[in-house]
């Protein structure tokens, strides 16, 4: 080993922190797939908490959404699978009984989003309550489904399946880990890259993107100008539950092949607080969602594939509970430092009414 | 507009009100508050539906059910309360609405911006597109609601109330703009209630009162007290007496006081101020130089980062609220929904909402509603309060009556201060009266008062002395009995005497 | 002179009954039309699960069963109070933080804590005197929960970071925290899964019936307390204050951050006391899936009580009488209905009261009181603002 590592091991603190590094920087290849596939659903759940929120609606109900999709996207595979046959091996594992599966919680996602926008829009009800609401109807309902149809053992449709990068790629030094990261991925991850970008440039460039923010800001002026404000609201609400169901399918057609109870483990909230530390934009909420992935891609690594010596000694003192929650503290604190220099947009939360009183 | 009704829960706003405009003309509609003004040009603009009459543009019957109509019937309002998105640019904020599309999804914000520049040099005006609209002064945003309108090819224009916020410097100066625009031939709708305005700018007047027409004059056939006749209805004393002053000792000292807002910039800057016992001391200024800031320290709401702030000798720069409360400040906030009550509480909670925790209203730990009551009972007769019982909420009272309770409830005792924060905004000519000579009787009676207040009229109507505010600092001290208008005026506009405004500042 | 008197007592009888009316008549209406679409949810299960003749009755069997369970009888009624005491204390955890303008959606971390600050002790304290035992068991819980009801609260007063999302992280850090001390340093060596020692001695006494223990009285006397602390006190005031107009609380001389931080750790009290009655009174040992509806039910019974003591102890009743009966419905219908039709229709119920508006328009009904208590601040302080500057 370099003498000169070797000196800095040598020295107590020091000598882990450099140990930790080096134990990433070697683990990264590996990991980097992993934080990206993390990331996903968190990052989905911040984009349709970001479109909901510049046009000016709060919706805590993602978590909800989410798992409601993901119930309904496997269950339906379930259901549509015998249909089909044997399946065709198209690029991503698609078929026919996991496309339908997936149009299926979209739609769902969108009709659940229909209701929120319809509860804090028309109805005017107070916007956290509504969500909250949509939460608790959508665990209650999963959690009973799921109970019924276990009696019936089910057969899923089966996952998409990840794209696998050519080796020539991969190995490209320094940046292959990045192809790794971004290319080793179902199609609902790939396809995520792309959304953010798109949503980034159509907010800020779009016709669409300024009306929601003007919206978001100061619902009257863009009301006097014309645009229809109610309207907007709920196509943007609507919308971004498509956002939330595609979360949600992630979580039960591409990061698994199943349903289980509560197995959104609270990503709907984590992608809020992305939302805010990413101050409202698509790019700003992946960055964050990246970081918070990688907390628990983290903990993964380090239960799987220790790291050696002094450090990886160190570690695996540390009880697994620790890791788990690893992710939720992060984001409290994240949080907690990021918020007074996070503004939200001005109207958000608070319900439109249409007519001035005098 | 032909026959225009309009009722509200409880209120007639407009009961068939006939009104027209013609091109090349600025035809003011003059009014007191809540006379139905804004209700009828909201009808106009599609933003209230009438519950009968018609609308008939260049002779044909036209429905305007969303401000959409409006605009493409070329009808454009600049609203008293700026419809500006303030996060957003000029630019942004002018085509919001009308953007020119660069293909079927982008923008094509470098047409917009040539635009909007060349509309500007219509009058003389240098607009940077890129600008934030938040960033701008009040003058500026006023332009940019009116290059708005004209970019949206509009031939009647609306201004509702477009110089309550400006200094006289800018009222001349969109004055002049309006002018040009009538030589174009635009047809101007002029909303005010303010009588030398109209007199000044206006071809025709019409006064509407209680949402009935009264009549419509030439302002060569009338006069400001003919109009006001017209507008409240019976003769007006147009001021209150004040009568003679005796000043006593000093009662709030203020010594290089030093002040951040919110975003952490410096908002008063070394501001020096006396106000003695038994007089009424007036801060005159354009909106957004520091007023908020300087009330919210003296009052205790708001750390100053520098100076001091001494009441009766004993200093108090670092109090709480509750301390300078005990102290003998009261404070009449300018927000009375956001600060001065709970509307969702009883008038009974409100009337103790600051005394709460003492004796008689507390024993110990415990609310004494019995004390609590009598209380409430106490001020809605001694301040005319009009409200069914003690027990409705807050929420039910009209603007003037719950600016009573307020009043009633900060008056109450012999206060050593008064901060008085746009005491009167948005009230009726009845409950402003009412104000003023209750602020009166506080000064007679010994009670330092310090008005704070956007319209100049109030400051020169009850104020010992002025002091004008302007970017943080006191820049002149006048006699309140001998002040000029104009002067003061341009005080408030420059910071100096002499100079031209029109740099948009930050 | 009788009849007049007569008369004013009708007159008096009449005003009470009405504004009884209003209060109730919106969570009655809700409670029957979300029976309906349970009954709903049910005929449609049937379909899902193939092999059985379809039963048209089989959702008045069903109600049949989940009424017997929770009031037919002594027992199922002292169960029905069991279940609901637990839901008294976290309904007035998640109603004294609506009053102040939080959402404290963290009852269920503040539970899970409260319940292990309780077991540790208890285990400590198991050969103690219960004179010694249960009152320190119980300190322990209920400050546990203040703990972590304080973290949310500093943190929303400090840097303005809601408490909604906030609490929910800490929700998921409590689980971790119970799964680590359960099968750590809390585990009974030799047992085949986590699971902690008995409290022995410092488990409640039971008062009523078989089972009827003493956290039921304890819930009891936390909503009277808690009702007086907000109507009596003036300290109460300043809470409510602070929720309904936190600028104006400034202004009177209140101090909004302190009063965010004392009510989100009476919240975490009040919660705490809930998980800690739990494990002394009906577990009297932990194990990692310990109560996990407990908090999310104290949501729905704080908003079905208006956040009013009142209120909360019926719809704890309620919602205690459905989790009481829901494992005898699910027997009788020889596991074709699963005992999570209880969240189905709560989910139900709670939907009905924030439509309140529509339903009073269908239903014609006026002079009824608004289904969800106004909370204007719980999303209006979301994200970004903090409490005061």
């Amino acid at each position: 080993m370099d003498p000169v590592i070797q000196f800095f091991y040598g020295i107590p603190v020091l000598g882990l922190v450099f140990q930790f590094v080096g134990y990433i920087v070697d683990q990264l290849p590996t990991i980097a797939p992993i934080i990206l596939g993390n990331a996903t659903p968190i990052a989905l759940a911040a984009l349709c908490g970001v479109m909901c929120e510049r046009s000016g609606v709060v919706n805590i109900g993602i978590e909800g959404i989410m798992i409601a999709t993901a119930f309904v996207g496997w269950y339906v595979g379930v259901l549509v699978s015998p249909m089909f046959g044997a399946r065709p091996d198209w690029i991503f594992g698609f078929s026919p009984a996991l496309l339908i599966a997936l149009a299926a919680a979209i739609l769902t996602g969108m009709l659940i989003s229909l209701l929120h926008a319809w509860l804090s829009i028309t109805v005017k009800a107070d916007q956290i309550i509504s969500g909250t609401i949509i939460n608790i109807a959508a665990f209650g309902l999963t959690g009973y489904l799921n109970t019924l149809i276990s009696q019936t053992s089910p057969n899923g449709a089966g996952n998409f399946s990840r794209f696998r990068p050519p080796a020539e790629i991969t190995q490209i030094p320094v940046v292959g880990w990045l192809f790794q990261m971004f290319l080793r991925q179902g199609p609902i991850a790939i396809s995520l890259i792309v959304i953010v970008i798109a949503f980034q440039v159509l907010l800020f460039r779009s016709r669409w993107g300024l009306r929601t923010r003007a919206v978001g800001e100061h619902p009257r002026a863009a009301e006097t100008v014309g645009i229809d404000v109610i309207w907007l609201r709920y196509r943007n609400v609507v919308f971004a539950g498509a956002f939330a169901a595609l979360a949600g399918a992630y979580l039960s057609m591409e990061a698994t092949n199943s349903f289980q109870q509560g197995m959104t483990t609270g990503r709907g909230f984590i992608g809020l607080a992305a939302m805010i530390v990413g101050r409202w934009t698509p790019v700003g909420a992946f960055g964050a969602a990246l970081l918070f992935a990688s907390s628990a891609a983290l903990g993964y690594s380090i239960g799987g594939n220790p790291p050696p010596g002094q450090l990886g000694d160190l570690l695996s003192g540390v009880p697994g509970q620790v890791f788990d929650a690893l992710p939720y503290l992060v984001t409290i604190v994240v949080l907690a430092g990021f918020i007074g220099r996070s503004v939200a947009p001005a109207a958000d939360g608070q319900p439109y009414e249409r007519e001035s009183a005098h | 507009m032909r026959g225009i009704t309009k009722r509200y829960p409880g209120v007639l706003a407009n009961d068939s009100i006939d009104f027209d405009i013609r091109p090349g003309e600025i035809h003011a509609l003059l009014g007191e508050n809540g006379a139905g003004k804004t209700t009828l040009m909201n009808i106009l603009y599609g933003l209230a539906v009438p519950d009968a009459g018609e609308l008939l543009l260049d002779g044909q019957p036209v429905q305007i059910k969303s401000p959409h109509d409006a605009i493409r019937r070329g009808i454009s309002m600049v609203h008293q309360h700026f419809m500006l998105v303030p996060v957003l640019s000029v630019a942004d904020n002018i085509l919001l609405g009308e953007e020119p599309m660069a293909g079927p999804i982008f923008l094509d914000q470098g047409g917009a911006h040539r635009r909007i520049r060349d509309l500007g040099s219509r009058f003389g005006w240098k607009v940077d597109p890129d600008q934030k609209v938040g960033s701008l002064s009040v003058g500026w945003q006023q332009r940019v609601e009116i290059l708005k309108a004209l970019y949206r090819n509009a031939r009647i224009l609306v201004l509702d109330e477009p110089t309550a916020v400006l200094t006289p410097q800018e009222t001349a100066e969109i004055f002049s703009v309006l002018r040009s625009l009538r030589q174009e031939g635009y047809a101007i709708i002029f909303i005010s209630h303010k009588l030398y305005e109209v007199l000044e700018i206006a071809d025709r007047i019409t006064v509407i009162r209680r949402g009935k027409v009264i009549g419509t004059r030439r302002p060569a056939e009338t006069n400001e007290a003919d109009l006001a006749e017209m507008m409240v209805g019976r003769e007006v004393q147009l001021t209150v007496d004040r009568g003679e002053s005796h000043p006593g000792d000093v009662v709030l000292r203020i010594r290089g006081l030093e002040v951040k807002d919110d975003r952490g910039q410096e908002a008063v800057r070394g501001i020096d101020l006396e106000v003695k016992a038994g007089e009424i001391v007036g801060v005159a200024g354009v909106a957004g130089n520091g007023q908020d800031e300087l009330v919210e320290a003296i009052v205790g709401l708001r750390q100053p980062s520098g100076g001091h702030i001494e009441l009766d000798g004993r200093d108090m720069t670092h109090a709480g609220a509750r301390e300078r409360h005990r102290l003998g400040v009261g404070f009449v906030p300018a927000d009375r929904h956001r600060f001065g009550m709970v509307l969702s509480f009883p008038l009974t909670d409100n009337f103790i909402l600051t005394d709460y925790y003492e004796p008689p209203f507390a024993r110990g730990i415990l609310r004494n509603d019995e004390a609590i009551e009598e209380r409430a009972e106490r001020g809605i007769k001694n301040y005319d309060i009009r409200t069914p019982s003690a027990n409705v909420t807050g929420a039910t009272l009209s603007g003037g009556n719950q600016q009573k309770v307020i009043v009633a409830r900060e008056f109450e005792g012999e206060q050593r201060l008064l901060v008085l924060d746009q005491p009167t905004r948005g009230l009726d000519v009845g409950s402003i009266e009412f104000i003023h000579r209750q602020a009166i009787i506080k000064r007679n009676a010994g009670s330092a008062i310090l008005l704070v207040s956007a319209e100049l009229d109030e400051v020169l109507e009850l104020s010992d002395r002025i002091v004008v505010m302007f970017r943080g600092a006191i820049v002149a001290v006048r006699d309140g009995r001998t002040a000029d208008k104009n002067e003061i005026g341009r005080l408030m506009a420059t910071g100096a005497e002499g100079r031209e405004s029109g740099t948009p500042a930050a | 002179m009788t009849e007049k008197r007569a008369s004013q007592v009708g007159g008096r009888l009449r005003g009470m009954l009405r504004d009884l009316w209003a209060a109730a008549a919106l969570p009655l209406i809700s409670i029957v039309l979300a029976l309906i679409v349970g009954a709903v949810v049910i005929l449609a299960s049937e379909l899902i699960v193939p092999g059985r003749p379809f039963d048209v009755t089989l959702p008045l069997a069903a109600y049949s069963a989940l009424f017997t369970g929770s009031l037919g009888g002594l027992d199922p009624i002292v169960n029905t109070m069991r279940s609901a005491a637990p839901l008294v204390l976290g309904g007035l955890a998640v109603g004294l933080g609506f009053k102040a303008g939080l959402f404290n959606i963290g009852a269920q971390g503040q539970f899970l804590l409260g319940a292990l600050g309780a077991v540790t002790v208890g285990i400590a304290l198991n050969e103690a005197s219960p004179f010694i035992a249960i009152p320190l068991s119980l300190l322990a819980g209920g400050l546990f929960g203040a703990a972590w009801g304080f973290v949310p609260g500093l943190l929303k007063a400090v840097s303005g970071a809601h408490e909604v999302v906030t609490t929910i992280m800490l929700n998921y850090v409590a689980g971790s925290t119970i799964a680590w001390a359960v099968s750590g340093p809390l585990d009974q060596p030799g047992s085949p899964s986590p699971i902690t020692a008995q409290v022995g001695n410092a488990a409640l006494p039971v008062l009523i019936g078989r089972n009827g223990h003493a956290g039921i009285l304890l819930a009891l006397v936390a909503a009277v307390v808690v009702g007086w602390l907000l109507y009596r006190t003036t300290r109460g005031f300043e809470i409510r204050t602070v929720g309904a107009n936190p600028d104006a609380a400034r202004y009177a001389g209140m101090q909004p951050r302190l009063i965010v931080v004392l009510t989100m750790s009476m919240a975490g009290l009040l919660a705490g006391l809930s998980g800690s009655i739990v494990v002394l009174g009906v577990t009297h040992h932990m194990t990692a899936s310990f109560g996990t509806t407990v908090g999310f039910d104290s949501i729905a019974v704080a908003l079905l009580g208006r956040s009013n003591p009142v209120g909360i102890i019926f719809a704890a009743l309620l919602f205690g009488a459905m989790r009481a009966g829901a494992p005898l419905m699910q027997i009788q219908t020889l596991n074709l209905i699963p005992a999570e039709l209880v969240d189905v229709v709560q989910a139900t119920i709670l939907l009905f009261l924030v439509a309140h508006a529509v339903i009073r328009r269908l239903l014609h009904l006026r002079g009824v009181a608004a289904g969800v208590e106004a909370t204007d601040t719980i999303t209006k302080s979301y994200s970004g603002e903090a409490v005061t500057h």
